[in-house]
This record gives structure tokens, sequence and C-alpha cells, in this order.
């Protein structure tokens, strides 16, 4: 195994530079290295002025998520080892489909707005008052919407999705996977406000089930799945508003 | 309540085309296509066919296979053309084409078996 490692970062500052170009750095290969750890020594040996967000590096905040070689990955969780054997520079750029603010670092106020469109929080038609107690949740409806709840934000299904990529406005898979967590969650009341945002074109009808965001995901959550399950259940609620208008909301 | 989207119905007639093309389609393919050509099951006759579909209950399964299957057809061959050529401004026109000819496609077969002799 070589000792060292080339990584092809993205470079970019739209202040300074007229286009975003790559440079190129060498750095230790080590068995433990992950491309963060990369990032990180060339950030505190190499060149400071490298731009990227990270925290925990432990693949819990969703935040330095970025392409390696073309595919959305977490970069704490994406050992460099596994590029040792490809004889050629570990390419790293900025989440595909997001503006560049500087470096690998991606403006996100499009996903946070999407995000907050679907009101992903327990909505109650009524509050019950604490001293009632809480509300209890069996194993079986925890389970329910558990998987979804996994979701960290990461927006490696973005980075995915060919649909948001040709049509910004899909509201995206991890918007509908979190509408999702809440409307199957047995204390929620909101799924009817929800709809109004989610069964619109820019909601699920967009999706194509094309899958990526599934495959992308480094918690699992199923983003796709959720889409689907959401598409019927829209469908059976169109059905029923056809069938019986008087019971429509 | 916010607009009412067509595309619940759209996406209902192609997830039933889809789980119908998928599930029966091989099975008319396998014993017309394989099994009876080859010999691996004894073939009706021709005359024991025809009668098959002159019953009713058989032309109306061949009328909602094909409906069902041509309207699948239309969905994702108006999304491949919408995403995969990337032909956006013509969103209408594709529209119409794509249900249109499912439409014609099932009002044709349709046909064809009513007057099926």
């Amino acid at each position: 195994m070589a000792e060292t490692i080339s990584l092809e970062v993205l470079r970019y500052s739209p202040e300074r530079d007229a286009e975003p170009s790559f440079q190129t750095y060498d750095v230790p290969l080590r068995k433990d290295w992950v491309v963060l750890d990369a990032l990180n020594y060339i950030k505190d040996k190499v060149d400071g002025s490298l731009t990227f967000r990270w925290s925990c590096r432990m693949g819990i905040c969703g935040s330095c998520g970025m392409m390696v070689n073309g595919e959305p990955k977490l970069t704490c969780a994406t050992f460099l080892s596994n590029y040792a054997n490809e004889n050629k520079p570990v390419r790293v750029q900025p989440l595909r489909y997001f503006p560049v603010i500087r470096d690998l670092v991606v403006e996100v106020t499009d996903f946070m707005t999407k995000l907050q469109s679907v009101k992903p929080w327990l909505i109650r038609e009524k509050e019950k008052p604490v001293s009632d107690g809480e509300y209890l949740q069996t194993p079986d409806q925890l389970d329910r919407y558990k998987q979804f709840s996994m979701c960290i934000n990461c927006l490696l299904c973005y980075a995915a999705c060919p649909v948001y990529g040709l049509d910004p406005v899909f509201i995206g898979p991890a918007a509908i996977a979190l509408a999702q967590r809440y409307n199957m969650d047995s204390r929620d009341e909101g799924a009817h406000e929800r709809m109004d945002v989610l069964a619109q074109h820019e909601g699920i009808w967009g999706c194509t089930f094309v899958g990526e965001c599934t495959k992308v995901c480094p918690k699992h959550v199923d983003p796709a799945g959720a889409i689907q399950q959401y598409k019927l259940t829209a469908t059976i609620e169109r059905f029923k508003t056809f069938l019986m208008p008087w019971a429509a909301r | 309540m916010a607009k009412q989207s067509n595309e619940p119905v759209l996406w209902a007639l192609f997830s039933a085309g889809g789980v119908m093309a998928a599930f029966v389609i091989p099975v008319h393919l396998f014993l017309l296509g394989l099994a009876f050509p080859l010999g691996w099951i004894p073939a009706p006759s021709y005359e024991h066919l025809l009668a098959l579909v002159r019953l009713p209950i058989t032309r109306l399964y061949l009328f909602v296979l094909c409906f069902l299957a041509l309207f699948h057809w239309a969905h994702r061959f108006r999304y491949t053309l919408y995403d995969g050529l990337q032909i956006k401004h013509l969103n209408e026109l594709i529209f119409v084409c794509c249900y249109g000819g499912a439409i014609f496609g099932t009002v044709l077969a349709g046909y064809l078996l009513w007057n099926f002799r």
C-alpha cells in the first residue's frame, strides 16, 4: 500500500474565482483514516484556507456530506483505504445540485424552507394539559415511524436525486420522509395539513421512483419507500373525497 | 383543501397496470411463447382458444389487461420523455400524446374485443 494518497479537492471562492477549479493534495494514507480526516489534515498542515463543514465525525450530525468520486457520501464514514487501489486521486466535491458558498460548503436554505413547509413536528388538534400525563405509545406504534426518524438531514439523498437535479421545485426525499415520520406517529394529528403540501406535483408526484435516495442514505431511512407509501395514501384520500365529498375536510 | 391534482388517478392506473403487467403478462408469455410451442405442456387446439376468447369473462379480462397496461405505459413513457429527454416545455403535448395514445389503444381493444366473433 502506498504511503500517501492524492485528493483532488474542488476549490471555489465566488468573490475571488471566476470558475471552480481542482487542487490536488497528497495526504498520508492511514488505514483508519476517513476522507474527513484527510481534509482536516490538509486544513491543519497544508492549506488553512480549505473550507468545509463538519462536526461530530461519527455519522450523527449530518454536516460532512460531500461528493466523493462522484458519489454522495458522509466523509466521516468513507475510508480512504477504499480508494487506495484505484491509482488515481480521490475527487472530493461539494454536494451536487446545491449552490456553493465556498469550496466544499453548500447553501442549504432551499432544503430548510422545504423542510419547514411539511411541518415536521407533532401537530395536535387540541393539546392536553400537562397534568393529564404523557402521550403513550406502544412499541408497535413506535416501529411504524422509527426508521424515518433516523434522518440526520445530511442531504445526500438530494445530491443523489436526479428529479431534484432537473426540477429543483421538487420538495425532495428527506423532507417527504420526515413528513411521513410525523404522519405515521400515533401522537400526531396533522396529516391533513401536510397533505396540502405533499400531494402536489412538487411533492410526492414529482418522484419517479429512481430509488437513488434510499441507496445513498447513510442512516437507512428509505425515503423512496416513504414517498411510494405516501403516493398510495394520497391516492386513497383522493378517491375517498371523490366518492364521499361530504367527508372531505 | 388545495387544488385537486390528476396525478393520483394517473398513478393508480400506472400502479395497477404495473402490477398486472408484472404478474400476468409473464404467464401469457410463458404459456404461449414457450410452454405450448416447445411441448412442455400439451397445447390447446386453436378452436379451444377461440372458444375461450369468445367467453365474455375472457374478453373482459383481456380488455382490463390492455387498458391497464396501456396506462402503465403512458405514465412511464411520459416521465421518460419529461425527465429523460428533458423536454419539459412540451409537457402538454407529451401529456396528450401519452394518455391520448393509451385512450386510443383502450378504445381500439374494446372495439376489437366487443366485435370478436
